[in-house]
């Protein structure tokens, strides 16, 4: 186990350096001054110009400046923003719960409905259901989420008025920040109809966000579990008499699940790219929309570094699932 | 319909090629291929999408920009205060969506192919080398590639796309860098299990050099997976494009590409459900037929999940 880790390591690093060169790199490609881009200050007399350019250590040779921003970096300095004129990763660590709750939904909702689905299709092999199930999967593999998104503002904010159209807790309340998670801070907090009107914001976005995670699992599960289900071992379970139950959901499921976890590991990627959009259509303060914005102000410094913090969260999400394959899998344990 | 399409083949196949193996190759594939009721239906709407594109202009009833200041918001024709003159409805300045929705075919279909073929070339050229070469070559090409999965591919787009300045052609070109990984890995993998077979031994004993061995002996024996990764990169790469103009950052406007007209329609979403509906059907249709197509791809090609 620490030797795969070192060898996980061994990648991951010159990965990560990697990484980090883009993000530096990327804002002395931009056409124009880095000098004025990381300042903000579009008109500059020379004096001012220079003493900015040394404030920012941009007068020193770039070798030199890109192991100094990789310092910074490893003591959690990430640059400085723009327009609200604070640290980076202070405003990171204040976004990321609302796009961490989000996501946990909309992994929730995928995975509550979508093994279910898949396995049930598997059974079913070659029925309606089997085919209904997939044919619903492959357009939610096919939808266009900013457009389902939309749709769903139409039908059931615009129509129906069940759900508001934006935001993340109606303005009437207002508690004190203790987890991040609105879900938890309402409910914490007591107040009448609070943890109701979080809910209600939080619920179409999560099926925005969730839809093709869902379609993928459904899949995905529906496809391991065929392969399981025509294995030596299953048949000798249901010969020796054992429910169709026990059979399905203990020996049958356990096995599938293995390419099932990975592909839920793969769709934090998906998940962090597709909170781009979900966070724009429902204006939902979290990461996403936070380099959307900040692409639209052109407030570099954040672009750098939130590109840097979302690769790095990235990579270290799928180390982990590296690691737990041993856990689930015992053939392939370190 | 098993009669129709087992004999469709072979007039097809006549104008391809005169040699037999060839003919029996593609015949198999297409039998595999129209067991999939699903991606037959794919494979004939992504037909009438292409001719849609080719004939835009005799289609098409306007021109995609041409504005009719006297009908702004007019409705589907079965709807009230719709009319015929306007079949789909119009937009906020009075232009027809129809029209726009056929011009927008072009768009999507050339995003599709111009993505593709880039990831796919650029993709199949350094995951060959990466594969026969081994060592420090493929060593860095693979970190490389890492690199770029580590960022979510639409972020990475969207800040390319910041970089370069906002417009299709860039969109394109961000979009394209950021598949590559995924054909250069598949490249890699499919050249490193063929490497070591007989044929490819025999062919270097018999004196091919390395460009021979990698491209002409090695590669056609690679080009299945990249097939069916290159039918999904197209419908990626059209939802991608359309998110991309969407956002602001790909297509500009007035140009009828059907994520742009998405966003210019937002603000109408609670007032005219027409000019918001329709373009993003049109996506979701459009790369719902070239999924179906991939799935049937899929399994006509895959010797594995072939029933023998």
């Amino acid at each position: 186990m620490f030797r795969f880790l070192l060898g996980r390591l061994a990648v991951l690093i010159p990965t990560f350096i990697g990484v980090s060169i883009i993000a530096f790199s990327f804002i002395r490609l931009l056409p124009g001054d880095p000098v004025a881009l990381l300042s903000g200050e579009r008109v500059m007399d020379p004096a001012r110009h220079a003493e900015i350019s040394h404030q920012l250590g941009l007068d020193r040779p770039i070798v030199i400046q890109y192991l100094d921003y990789l310092w910074g970096i490893l003591h959690g300095d990430f640059g400085t923003s723009i327009s609200t004129k604070k640290p980076v990763i202070d405003q990171f660590f204040e976004l990321f719960p609302a796009t961490l709750e989000l996501s946990l939904c909309a992994i929730a909702f995928a995975v509550i409905l979508g093994i279910p689905a898949g396995v049930l299709a598997a059974i079913k092999r070659g029925s309606w259901f089997d085919q209904a199930i997939m044919g619903t999967a492959l357009i939610g593999f096919s939808m266009p989420i900013f457009w389902w998104g939309l749709l769903l503002i139409i039908l059931f904010s615009g129509m129906l008025q069940w759900t508001p159209v934006s935001g993340r807790i109606s303005l009437m309340f207002f508690f004190p920040t203790v987890t991040g998670f609105m879900l938890v801070d309402s409910l914490i907090s007591g107040q009448a109809g609070a943890f109701k009107s979080a809910m209600s914001h939080l619920i179409l976005p999560t099926i925005v966000l969730g839809t093709i995670p869902l379609a993928v699992i459904a899949r995905q599960t529906r496809s391991a579990m065929l392969e399981v289900l025509s294995e030596d071992y299953v048949r000798t379970a249901r010969a020796k008499g054992l429910s169709a139950f026990r059979v399905v959901g203990v020996h049958a499921l356990r096995n599938a699940m293995i390419p099932v976890v990975t592909t839920i590991g793969l769709q934090v990627g998906v998940m962090l790219a597709g909170a781009i959009l979900t966070e724009t259509i429902f204006s939902w303060p979290g990461i996403g929309k936070w380099m959307v914005d900040s692409v639209f102000r052109r407030d570099y410094p954040v672009i750098q570094g939130g590109l840097l913090i979302i690769a790095g969260i990235i990579m270290l999400v799928n180390l982990l699932v590296d690691l737990t394959y041993g856990l689930i899998n015992p053939r392939i344990r370190h | 319909m098993a009669d129709a399409t087992t004999q469709a083949p072979a007039v097809t196949v006549d104008a391809l090629s005169k040699d037999p193996s060839r003919r029996a190759r593609f015949a198999e594939f297409w039998y595999y291929f129209s067991e999939n009721r699903g991606a037959v239906i794919g494979f004939w709407f992504f037909v009438f999408l292409v001719l849609l594109a080719l004939f835009a202009p005799i289609i098409a009833p306007y021109a995609p920009n041409a504005q009719d200041r006297a009908a702004i918001l007019v409705p589907p024709f079965w709807q009230e205060g719709g009319s015929s003159a306007f079949l789909l409805g119009t937009d906020a300045v009075g232009r027809d969506i129809l029209s726009r929705l056929i011009y927008g075919t072009r768009y999507s279909l050339f995003i599709g192919v111009i993505v593709t073929t880039i990831a796919l070339v650029g993709g199949i050229l350094i995951g060959v080398v990466a594969g026969y070469f081994r060592g420090w070559v493929d060593t860095v090409i693979m970190r490389l590639m890492d690199i770029i999965l580590a960022f979510p591919s639409l972020l990475l787009a969207l800040v390319l796309v910041a970089v370069l300045g906002p417009g299709l052609i860039n969109a394109m070109i961000a979009i394209a860098l950021v598949f590559q990984p995924h054909f250069v890995r598949l490249t890699r993998a499919a050249v490193m299990a063929e490497k070591t077979r007989d044929y490819v031994v025999a062919a270097k004993v018999a004196g091919a050099g390395p460009l021979r061995l990698m491209f002409k002996t090695i590669l056609p024996n690679c080009m299945a997976p990249l097939i069916v990764q290159a039918t999904l990169s197209f419908s990626n790469a059209i939802l991608d494009a359309a998110a991309l103009g969407f956002l602001g950052m790909g297509a500009q406007p007035p140009t009828p590409e059907w994520g742009t007209m998405l966003a210019e329609a937002r603000e109408f979403i609670l007032r005219a459900w027409w000019v918001v509906t329709l373009p993003g059907l049109a996506i979701l249709i459009t790369v719902l037929a070239i999924n179906l197509m991939g799935d049937g791809l899929r399994d006509a090609l895959d010797p594995k999940l072939k029933r023998s």
